[in-house]
This record gives structure tokens, sequence and C-alpha cells, in this order.
């Protein structure tokens, strides 16, 4: 035998004995601590959101000193890079390997339909606190998820609604980042508004790697009423400075959803920010009791204000102790503990009382929101609330799923 | 490398254990060969452009994802069945193949990787705008695992594995016949001086351009079987960091030897999923064996590894 043959035989070993000790079997014993399995991006151009998503999780399950009903919680945190297929490795990695009694997590829309297949394949009971894509509790609900987010045309419904009935805006201009979260966002926003009388006269689509919005910005109509806006992250700084530089603001009205101005972004910005009128089921300056204490309790931990990414998995992670406390802890029944993810309803979230419906979507309040400064800082001041709102808002479910989801170029633009 | 009897016995030793143990193993880390498996022939696809013929492409991820994309539609939409599938996948990337070679071919150097980059950043861009096949960067989930007929389910961890490694070997068996053939010969000499093979009469950009549909067939290959492993199919598969990964593994393993990349390949599916378990800074690690490579064996572990031992 050669030195090379004798080389091929030892790498071979070596790779064999990576494997089977990757392979080690986790004890599986029934009475051991509950294990919930978080996705989250810890790392990439995420990694802030993921941070907020983390932090909103461990604050709710030190609170309660990581015990429920009697059994120990171990949270098995993951990265998923903010890349869908990492995501999906990830999500196998936790439940082929850790064995963990609920999944958890994940940022991106995609990520959610790529584990609705294989939630439902494994029979693992799952939660989305975030990925909000109307279709994931809409035409393709998977009976193993429940959503205790939202969805993005949920809040953006209520803003069409209530620029109709509260303002004098009748033709309005979208500008939005151009991916399914904004589609939906503006598809949503569209219909209520143009069902009251309002007319969308033009949707404006910004690429998500956009360096430069004055080429978008310089576009819109000035003789729109009003400009409904959704950004999040890097892109909703950019576009609030633009919006002021390119001479809009002050002229034309600006509308926005709920992440364009979320306290993920909020603290970055400046006076160019103020007055903006936004949606979505929650704000940092929520006055119930329960958000004070959470937002108070998260600043201390975190050093800033809760966005919804931290409110939304701090729910998530009180969700999921109260649906393991309603089976006794006995989470093995997998049948009973998704059972009991439905039919948590609690009237003291930090966002407000929440139910959940039959496609597994949060029924829950959507506030409209101002920027206004308070304290010398941003906040979003809630000065209207929609209660109780559906993902279908008024609509019969059934008829309106008959409708596609909305897209780009759903609802069409008729006014354009 | 292939021609040489060590070799082929450690490929076929490390296959035998890996059989051997598969059934063995539990689910998690059979998931990670099987995905080892399907990415090694993206790998090994890449490097007859990059390694035998010396061509950088930054957009192999198209043909990848064409394939998928290809799959996914066929079995959400019409519930093909697997042979139909793969055949579709495959002639898809190679019709794609065929026609971004006939714009790609024209470049070389930075400019081929320029313009490759360009042709699948077209691609992505296609995944991403055109919902109504594609479903925007939403995605096609709920793709199935073949049918085959055979009785045993493709569900299993196990089966899908055994195909998987059935498919990889099938492809290595093939491009080590090509790149062994008086063809791949001349590809290597185009490498080498592509003006010394346009003397003596050969017709180099037939050659370069045959590589590069070839290279771009077998990457639909692994793209279908991609498809049907994940269930799912995204933008995020034909976009531009997939094509680089793919880049890296050929590097990593050592381009222009067919085995080197599948070993990259299956070393950084490993370090990408099970280092991450352990530390968030996995990055740093996965960046840390890069420049060790770089620095070290500039042409790869299976270069670093041929050096040493003759």
């Amino acid at each position: 035998m050669s030195r090379r043959t004798i080389a091929l035989f030892a790498l071979a070993a070596f790779l064999l004995a990576l494997v089977a000790g990757l392979g080690t079997p986790t004890a599986r014993a029934q009475s051991g601590p509950i294990k919930i399995g978080f996705l989250s991006p810890l790392t990439g151009a995420a990694s802030a959101l993921g941070k907020d998503m983390l932090n909103g999780t461990e604050l709710y399950l030190d609170e309660i000193g990581r015990t429920v009903a009697g059994r120990k919680i171990e949270l098995i945190v993951e990265d998923t890079e903010g890349n869908t297929q990492t995501a999906l490795t990830k999500a196998r990695k936790l439940v082929d390997q850790d064995h963990v009694h609920i999944l958890s997590g994940g940022l991106l829309a995609s990520t959610g339909y790529a584990i609705h297949p294989f939630a439902e394949a494994q029979k693992i009971p799952t939660t989305y606190p975030v990925m909000s894509s109307d279709d994931l509790t809409q035409r393709k609900p998977a009976k193993w998820v429940v959503r205790t987010g939202w969805n993005s045309s949920q809040s953006t419904h209520a803003l069409g609604d209530w620029v109709i009935k509260n303002t004098r805006y009748r033709k309005i201009a979208t500008v939005a980042a151009d991916y399914a979260f904004g589609w939906e966002s503006v598809g949503g926003f569209q219909r209520t508004f143009e069902e009251g009388g309002g007319q969308i006269i033009q949707k404006v689509w910004v690429p998500l790697n956009t360096n430069d919005f004055a080429p978008f910005l310089s576009q819109v109509k000035r003789d729109s009423d009003a400009v409904f806006a959704v950004f999040f992250g890097k892109l909703a700084l950019q576009f609030m400075k633009e919006y002021e530089n390119s001479g809009l603001k002050g002229r034309v009205p600006l509308l926005s959803n709920g992440t364009t101005v979320d306290e993920s972004v909020l603290p970055q910005m400046g006076d160019e920010a103020l007055g903006t009128i936004s949606t979505l089921h929650y704000s940092a300056a929520l006055e119930n009791p329960t958000n004070q204490r959470f937002a108070k309790a998260f600043e201390t931990k975190a050093g800033k204000i809760p966005s919804y990414y931290a409110e939304t998995c701090y729910t998530n992670a009180r969700w999921i102790a109260e649906a393991i406390k309603a089976v006794s802890g006995k989470v093995e029944d997998r049948e009973a503990l998704l059972a009991a993810l439905r039919k948590v309803e609690l009237k003291d979230f930090p966002r407000g009382p929440v139910k959940i419906d039959a496609f597994g979507n949060p029924v829950q309040n959507v506030y409209i929101r101002k920027v206004e400064r308070v304290g010398g800082k941003l906040q979003n001041t809630v000065f209207f609330t929609y209660p109780n709102v559906s993902q279908f808002w008024k609509y019969n479910p059934e008829e309106y799923l008959k409708s596609p989801l909305y897209t780009r170029d759903y609802p069409p633009c008729k006014a354009c | 490398m292939m021609r040489r009897p060590g070799v082929l016995v450690g490929v076929a030793v490390v296959v035998v254990a890996a059989a051997a143990v598969a059934p063995w193993l539990p689910s998690y880390p059979l998931t990670l060969l099987t995905q080892a498996m399907i990415v090694a022939i993206l790998a090994m696809s890449l490097d007859v452009l990059l390694g035998f013929t010396g061509l950088p492409s930054l957009g192999h991820a198209a043909y990848f994802g064409v394939a998928a994309y290809a799959v996914a539609i066929l079995t959400t939409e019409r519930q093909s069945g697997f042979v139909l599938c793969l055949i579709a996948g495959v002639v898809f990337a190679a019709v794609a193949a065929a026609l971004f070679g006939l714009i790609a071919i024209r470049a070389t150097g930075t400019y081929f990787l320029m313009i490759t980059l360009a042709l699948g950043m077209v691609v992505w861009g296609l995944a991403f705008r055109w919902v109504s096949l594609t479903k925007g960067d939403n995605g096609i989930s709920g793709v199935p695992r073949p049918d085959l007929g055979l009785p045993w389910s493709f569900w299993g961890p196990l089966p899908f594995f055994y195909l998987s490694l059935v498919c990889a070997l099938v492809a290595l068996a093939l491009l080590a016949l090509i790149v062994a053939s008086p063809f791949g010969m001349s590809l290597k000499g185009i490498r080498e001086s592509e003006s010394r093979m346009r003397i003596l009469g050969y017709n180099v950009w037939l050659h370069k351009y045959l590589a590069f549909v070839i290279a771009g067939t077998f990457a639909g290959f692994s793209g279908v079987l991609w498809a049907y492993y994940n269930g799912f199919v995204s933008p995020v598969d034909v976009q531009l960091v997939t094509s680089v990964e793919a880049l890296l593994m050929v590097a990593l393993g050592g381009q222009g030897t067919l085995l080197g990349p599948a070993v990259g390949a299956a070393l950084i599916v490993f370090l990408k999923n099970f280092v991450s378990v352990y530390t968030k800074r996995w990055l740093l690690i996965l960046g840390a064996v890069y420049i060790g490579v770089i620095l070290f064996a500039p042409r790869g572990l299976a270069g670093a590894f041929h050096r040493r031992s003759s």
C-alpha cells in the first residue's frame, strides 16, 4: 500500500468519525427539560433584529425563572444568518438532533414558507412570532404552525380605513420596498382605501439594494394628497432622510406601515420622522401597565427601547409558556400542545388582548400612531385603536380567500 | 487523478463506509451528508469550468436554480413524476447554459467573471420578479420527495441519502470520463495556453462553449436533487452568494481535481452546520480556513495532499 492510500484511509476514517461523533444521540427522557428551538438571524445584515428577537424571548423566560409547570425550560438558539436555506437546515437540526418540543422564531417570509411543509411532515408544534407573509395563514395555512405575531396586510387594511374616515386624503402615491412584504402591505392599504372611495395614483417600487432614493422620490407626483411608505431597517432610515431632502416633507404628508418607523430604527432617526402616521399592532409607547413594565425591563436588559421584534418574541415566549401550563407540562403529547397553543387567549400582552383565529393568525388591536418627540426622544404615540382586527379585516374569510394574494400588480393600479 | 488506483480505492472505501454506516446514523447528520452529496455535484460541475478549462464563473447558481425551479413548478403545479422532472430540470439548465454560453464565452478572465455574474443576476431577477411563475421571494414550497415506484419511500432521510449518493457517484463517474477523454485533455490545453491550442488547430471557442454547457447541465442535475431535498425553492438558491459559495468549495478543495471540490463541498456544509452550533463566531473559523488554504495550499486541499504524498 502506498503512503497515499494509507493517508486516504486515514482521511476516510476521520470523516466517518466526525459523522459518527455528530450523531451521538441525545437523551430523550420524559422528565427532562422542555426544549424550545429558536431560529434567529444572529449574524448577517439582520443581526440587530435577531438580537432583539432573542432578547425579547430571554427576557420572558428569565422572568419566569426558566421553569413552567414544574419543568425546566431549555432554550436552544440557532443562527439562521438571515438565509432561508440555513434556517431550514437548522430547523432540521433542532428537531432531529436536539429533539425540541417546540420550534419557533424565523425572520424572512420565505423561511416561513420553507418551514411550513417541514413542520407538517415532522408534526412539530411551531410558532412564528415575526414572519408576516399573508399566505402563511391564509391560502397556505399549516396545521402545526401557529402565528403569534401578525400578518403584513393586517395593520395596513386598518390604516386605509382610517385615512378615509379621518382625513381628506383621496389621492395617494405609494413608495415601498420591492418585495413580498412591501407588496402585501401596500395591497392591504390600497384595498380598503380604494373601497372607501380613495385612489392610489402611483406605485413606486424601490429595490432592496437601493443606496440612493433620489431617482425614486423625484418620480413621486407632487400633487398627491399623501404618500404611503413601506420600508424597514437601513432602507427606512435612508428613506426618511431623503424624503426630507427631496423637499417632499412638509408638502406631502407621510403615512407608513409599522416597520418604517419601528423602534428598531426610530432612535436613529431625527426630526425628519416627526409627524409620520403609521399603523402596527404594537408601539413601545403603549400605555397599558404590561407594556410599561415590559418596556422598562427590556431597556434594562438590552439598553434600548423595545422594537416590535422584541415585543413579539416576548409575547411568543409567554404564549408558549401559557400553552405548556395548559397541558400541565406534558409537551410530549404534541397534539394536545398544538391545541393548547391555538387556544391561548390573553388580555394583557404588552400589545393588548390577543386570540387566535381558525387559520392560526392572531386577532388583535391595530394602533394608528404618530411620531412625536416626548422628553427629547422620538416615539410612536398611539392616538387611535382598532380593536380585535382579523387578518381578513371585515371581509368574510371565504370570500377574501377567493381573491389572489396581494402582489406587485394586485390589486391593479387603476388610477396610475 | 482518477486514473491512479490509490485514489480509486480511497473513493471506494469512503463510499462503501458511508453507505454502510448510514443506517446507524441519526437523521440530522444524515441530512447533512445528503446535502453534502448534492452540493458536491454542483462543486464538481463548476470544477469542469474553473479547474479544467480555466474559466471562473460567478453565475453558476443560475443553472442550479433554473433546474430547481423547474422541478418545483412541475411538481407543485402539475404533480409531475421524478423522471419527467429530472429530464426537464436538466434540459432547462442545459438550455440556459447554452444561451448564456453564447454571450459569456466571448470573454476571458475578469470579463468572463463579470459577464457570468451579470447573467446570474438576470436569473435571480426573474426568480424574484416573475411572481406568477416563481412566487417571488416567498419561494415555492411543498415540493414532494420523488416517488420512483420503488418499495421504499424517499420521505425518509435514509433512502434519500442513498439516492443522493448514487446520483453523486454517477455525476462523478460521468465527469471523470469527460475530463479524462481527449475532449477533456484539450480543455486542459486551453487552460494552459489558449493561443497555442488555437495555433494547433483546435476550435477553442467550441471547446469552451461545450465545457460551459456541460458544467451547466450537471449544475442542473444538482439543482433537481436540491429542490427535492429541501422541498422548497426560493431566489436564495440562485443568488450570488450561492454562486460564490460553489466557487469557494472548488478553491478550497482544489481545482482541476473533481474529487477536491467534492471534499470542499462536504467540508463547507459541515463547517456551516456543525461549527455554528458551538459558536456564533463560526464565520471567523470559515474565514480562517479560507485564508489558511490560500496561504498554505493555493491549489486547495487536494493539491496540498497531492504534493505531500508525491
